[in-house]
């Protein structure tokens, strides 16, 4: 196996990485994407490896912050830092001092003083990473704030799509589900539509957020039509406990009226992807058959979230010196 | 009047000034001489031996100015504000009264809480101070307070600022209720059912930053339903902090119709849009939120064709335990007192208000929605006045604030005009210049 080529990678690195926090899509330019997923592209390799570890971050710190219960996302961040070495903690809000009354900025500035290189943010309020970016030293990654952002979600996603197609240039991307709620929909929707693809959304109207069309995508409100000649499909989670209340009469007229089952998927391209950023309702967003086809490309979704924030976490602390 | 403040015990002459006064219609440059605690002449005066000259040649001079729509917060929340340091910032912006609204701890939903404040203010206050009582007891939206002995103790009006009075029939009983003692009731217009959780208007911005949105709806549908009790009861209603294109409509129309409502609105709504919220900044945070360009040009719209009677800041002081946090869990609300002439001269600046049609918002129609005696520049009325430099540059930071909050989305920048002399009953409140 020829050994990898990310030491001499560095070099660029240090001159065409000049970002400190990754807070949004909004901050990164297209070249600044394509060059996190050619690093992740790179890094994706040591994850196959018999042992899949490397020394990069020997000697760094990284804190996962989590005010929001997480399994997907905690693990993939953590395992990531593992990969490449670095000392990893995790925070979650029960545990911290949070439910003693401190406030963000008091814990922020708390770990702060213990020297981390990275924190690793999830909060329930949207913004809260960027309060604490403005407050410390430490890099800061936002992992999911309230209903605004999950850059690195939408990140591994355009890894997937663009191993799978080559490239973003006229792609037709379709997201249904609940727009108005999804972080991911929402950094989605910035991604793939600052890459060149176009971006439709699709969902219950009472799902859909006010002037959505500001943020770059086109609304269809007919799912059949959105779903026309779509040459990706990402399904969004429905959030069982908030359903049934207002916003949406039942699951099952949902999962009726906007899941995604084969039938539809046959007004798609012939190849589209089918991807969901989990977890998944089974027969609630999309039948089991889809979830399991075979251009189904959920779970490489899983696996590229870690080379992505493996990407990250290198890219951050490398051009550090050059902030 | 606090024990720091001066009076103005010897005769001065301003000369040059700009006289503008609604009440009699004028505007005109001349001299105004005060004496005895009284305006004794308008006109061209001579230099007379033994009379102080201030040359102020073009400066605003106007009657007293009232902020209508004020959190002093005292009782309860010294710590943001009280009634000494509230009222300086209402000197130093150019009031010589302000109405400081009932939401302190305890709720001034009693005759004793309103003779504190007035007390207080008496003892400490730099203005005149006239409590709003609340229209429940506790603002709790349920039973009524005792008009009557509230009124009897001071209070000048009801309101239950900061929340909206839920029930429709509870807000029609107190509009009948308050008919028998002609008092006014302020109206906070907002259907909660519909801003619940919200942080700010929803729309565009509010998408960007995944913020939960506040519906223009949630005040225009509390607006009218509030208009149609007022017009079914006859009782007089004030809309408080207009902010929508369509609350201006509704009340314009209203208006047309005769029903016996007035209207204010607070500078920020007129001065800022929902981008200012951009980058999740607490200070920009206020109920009702900041809307788009379309509800300012509305407001302004408004203005201009006074279906808005009112300027007033709905000052509300808050720290850092309420503004630095999560932009969600801050608490809404920005200082105003000091900002409010500068911003509002910006109207007079881009033409859309004369400066008469300026002062009559701060001055004159306030003191008559209230029921007050206007102030004016009237031979023989007390020396109450304020002189505006609509042309001085002021920065507003921590340190130039009298306030003793400094949640203003304005902090950091440079604002132009001030007043820069104020007088209340002969009291030097505030003197930016040493003037006096």
């Amino acid at each position: 196996m020829p050994p990898i080529n990310y030491e001499r990678r560095f070099f660029f690195v240090m001159i065409q990485f000049p970002h400190r926090h990754i807070l949004s899509i909004n901050q990164l330019t297209t070249q600044d994407i394509a060059f996190i997923l050619d690093t992740a592209d790179s890094l994706k390799e040591i994850l196959d490896r018999p042992i899949k570890k490397v020394p990069t971050l020997r000697g760094r710190t990284v804190v996962h912050l989590f005010f929001e219960p997480s399994t997907r996302t905690r693990l993939s961040f953590e395992l990531a830092a593992k990969r490449l070495s670095a000392d990893t903690v995790s925070v979650s809000a029960s545990t911290s001092s949070v439910v003693k009354g401190e406030t963000l900025i008091d814990t922020a500035r708390n770990i702060e003083a213990m020297k981390p290189d990275i924190v690793i943010m999830r909060h329930f309020c949207s913004g809260a990473p960027h309060l604490i970016a403005n407050k410390i030293n430490a890099s800061v990654i936002n992992a999911g704030d309230g209903m605004n952002e999950h850059p690195t979600q939408a990140l591994l996603d355009l890894m997937s799509v663009r191993e799978k197609k080559g490239g973003f240039k006229g792609l037709k991307v379709v997201i249904v589900g609940d727009i108005k709620h999804s972080r991911v929909a929402h950094s989605d929707i910035l991604a793939f539509n600052k890459m060149g693809a176009l971006v439709t959304v699709c969902g219950p109207a009472t799902l859909i957020p006010r002037d959505i069309e500001r943020l770059g995508a086109r609304l269809e409100l007919d799912i059949d039509k959105a779903l026309d000649g779509a040459d990706v499909i990402i399904a969004l989670r429905i959030q069982k406990e908030r359903q049934g209340k207002v916003l949406v009469p039942s699951i099952r007229e949902y999962s009726i009226r906007y899941g995604i089952n084969k039938k539809r998927v046959k007004l798609a391209s012939k190849d589209v992807l089918i991807m969901h950023p989990g977890p998944i309702n089974r027969g609630v967003e999309m039948t089991p058959d889809v979830a399991d086809a075979t251009n189904s490309i959920i779970l490489d979704q899983v696996t590229n979230g870690v080379a992505v924030r493996m990407a990250l976490l290198v890219l951050l602390l490398s051009g550090e010196n050059y902030r | 009047m606090n024990r720091d403040v001066n009076k103005l015990d010897v005769p001065v002459v301003f000369k040059g000034v700009r006289i503008i006064d609604p009440l009699n219609n004028i505007d005109q440059e001349t001299d105004i001489l005060i004496k005895d605690g009284k305006i004794a002449s308008i006109g061209h005066v001579e230099n007379i031996e033994g009379v102080k000259t201030v040359e102020l040649r073009g400066k605003w001079f106007c009657p007293a100015l009232i902020d209508m729509h004020v959190h002093l917060r005292e009782p309860g929340e010294e710590y943001k504000e009280t009634i000494l340091t509230g009222t300086r910032a209402a000197a130093a912006g150019g009031f010589n009264a302000v109405c400081c609204m009932p939401n302190t701890n305890p709720v001034n939903d009693s005759p004793s809480v309103t003779r504190f404040i007035l007390e207080k203010a008496e003892k400490e206050g730099f203005c005149k101070v006239y409590p709003i009582a609340a229209i429940t007891k506790g603002q709790k939206g349920e039973s009524l307070t005792e008009f009557g002995d509230l009124k009897e103790a001071g209070a000048i009006a009801l309101s239950d600022d900061g929340r909206p009075v839920v029930s429709a029939n509870v807000m029609r009983v107190a509009l009948e209720y308050a008919l028998g003692f002609n008092m006014l009731i302020i109206s906070h217009s907002e259907e909660l059912e519909l801003s619940k959780e919200g942080c700010m208007n929803e729309g565009p911005i509010s998408t960007m930053l995944g913020l939960k949105g506040i519906p223009s709806a949630a005040e225009e549908v509390a607006i009218y339903r509030d208009i149609r009790l007022s017009a079914f009861t006859g009782a007089r209603l004030h809309i408080a902090h207009v902010s929508t294109k369509e609350s201006v409509n509704i009340i314009r129309e209203a208006k047309k119709q005769g029903i016996r409502v007035s209207a204010e609105t607070a500078p920020h709504y007129f001065s800022l849009t929902h981008e200012a919220v951009i980058g999740y900044n607490t200070n920009a945070k206020m109920n009702p939120p900041l809307r788009s360009k379309e509800d300012v040009e509305a407001i302004i719209d408004g203005l201009r064709d006074g279906t808005i009677d009112v300027i007033a800041t709905d000052h509300a002081p808050h720290s850092e335990l309420e503004k630095d946090l999560e932009f969600p869990l801050a608490a809404n609300g920005i200082i105003g007192l000091e900002t409010s002439i500068p911003l509002s001269l910006e109207l007079v600046r881009n033409g859309y208000l004369t400066p008469m049609e300026l002062i009559a918002k701060l001055s004159l129609n306030p003191y008559k929605i209230l029921g007050l005696k206007p102030s004016s520049l009237t031979i023989g009325e007390p020396a109450s006045f304020v002189i505006i430099d609509p042309d001085l540059e002021f920065k507003v930071s921590k340190e130039n604030l009298y306030s003793k909050s400094y949640n203003s989305p304005f902090l950091g920048k440079t604002l132009k005009g001030r007043a820069i002399l104020t007088v209340c009953d002969s009291f030097i409140t505030f003197d930016l210049l040493n003037l006096l």
